[in-house]
């Protein structure tokens, strides 16, 4: 650090920036770490299932698994299409 | 019995060899008859840190497979008596590396030592596996540096889901930080992700701090534990850590920006 250094007011803080993209990041991957090995497998199968009777896009299913220290939960979303549902 | 301890940290180059013969040493000069290994099949390099390449004879491989004795393969250090090294293989393939052959190996280590040292190599695959997999405690290497934070993260998940502990569902492994390559100064700039900003992270215990330093990089050059090196900073941080592994109260040093406004004025700039 020289002289001029000791003056400057402290440039963009690229240690807060890291210390928040860790957290993000590690966070998301401790989740997906405690998940059944079958959760893939079970989301790619239970889209092609609704496929087979509702036009929906790759995206339209997301699972989410949790687990508390007594119960594990699996969450289920399948966004559907708006109106062309009811054509089908 | 031995207490197994694993050096580990997923990610390369952030000190795990320089802290297995570093703690190994340490404890040994304690006064604890230490041995350490190193997992690092095809890519041995804890001999050359240690100083002993040229007397490297039979290697970890050859005791598995029965081709030598283990009193065969441990090279005593030249500097202290109590500690012995176990080097891996150079040349031969990394299949064979069984489980069987470790579990066996540091079994019968245990009879003779106090503590196992091991040595993992990075990654996370058979070798690195292999070093964790019989642990008591685990010490995670971990640099102030994202990469590192996360592959650190992701050594944890494996620790307390695939070791031997886990399996069996006894105590999990205990595991503690070890922050290495720290430079207050960066840290005081903001340049530097900070121990708590680790440990918040992590959520680990901390061990110690080790500080970026020139001993390290000397201490290698020589091939002697940078610990013996009593009068640098890294090596006083490293008998900080191994007396606090036994249990002794020392506080945290190497954490703080230390010079003062005129340190500062003269210091030339990273």
């Amino acid at each position: 650090m020289s002289l001029l250094d000791y003056f400057k007011i402290s440039k963009a803080n690229s240690a807060s920036l890291a210390k928040e993209r860790l957290q993000i990041l590690v966070a998301h991957e401790r989740s997906s770490r405690n998940q059944p090995s079958y959760l893939p497998q079970l989301q790619k199968e239970l889209l092609e299932v609704v496929r087979k009777y509702i036009n929906v896009g790759q995206d339209a299913i997301s699972i989410n698994f949790e687990q508390d220290d007594d119960q594990e939960t699996l969450e289920l979303n399948i966004v559907l299409p708006d109106a062309q549902v009811k054509n089908t | 019995m031995a207490r197994i301890i694993v050096v580990t940290s997923g990610k390369g180059g952030v000190g795990k060899t320089t802290t297995s013969a570093a703690i190994a040493m340490g404890l040994a000069k304690k006064g604890h008859r230490t041995a350490v290994i190193d997992f690092d099949v095809g890519l041995r390099n804890l001999d050359l840190i240690m100083g002993c390449e040229r007397r490297v004879v039979y290697d970890f491989i050859n005791v598995i497979n029965g081709e030598a004795t283990l009193n065969q393969a441990l090279i005593r250090d030249k500097n202290c008596n109590l500690l012995y090294i176990l080097p891996a293989s150079q040349t031969r393939d990394k299949d064979a590396l069984t489980q069987e052959g470790v579990g066996k190996i540091l079994e019968d280590l245990s009879k003779d030592f106090k503590y196992i040292v091991c040595d993992s190599p990075a990654g996370i695959e058979r070798g690195a596996h292999l070093a964790m997999y019989f642990a008591d405690d685990a010490l995670v290497v971990t640099n102030p540096e994202v990469s590192s934070v996360r592959d650190s993260d992701r050594m944890l998940g494996i620790l307390s889901s695939k070791s031997r502990r886990a399996e069996r569902n006894q105590e999990p492994i205990k595991e503690y930080l070890l922050l290495s390559r720290y430079s207050p100064e960066r840290v005081k700039l903001g340049e530097m992700l900070s121990v708590d900003d680790v440990q918040e992270i992590l959520s680990l215990h901390l061990l110690g701090v080790i500080p970026e330093s020139k001993s390290v990089l000397n201490a290698s050059n020589a091939g002697v534990p940078v610990i013996l090196d009593e009068k640098s900073d890294a090596g006083q941080a490293y008998q900080d850590i191994v007396a606090r592994y036994l249990g002794e109260d020392r506080p945290h040093r190497f954490i703080d920006d230390k010079k003062g406004f005129f340190g500062k004025l003269f210091s030339r700039s990273h």
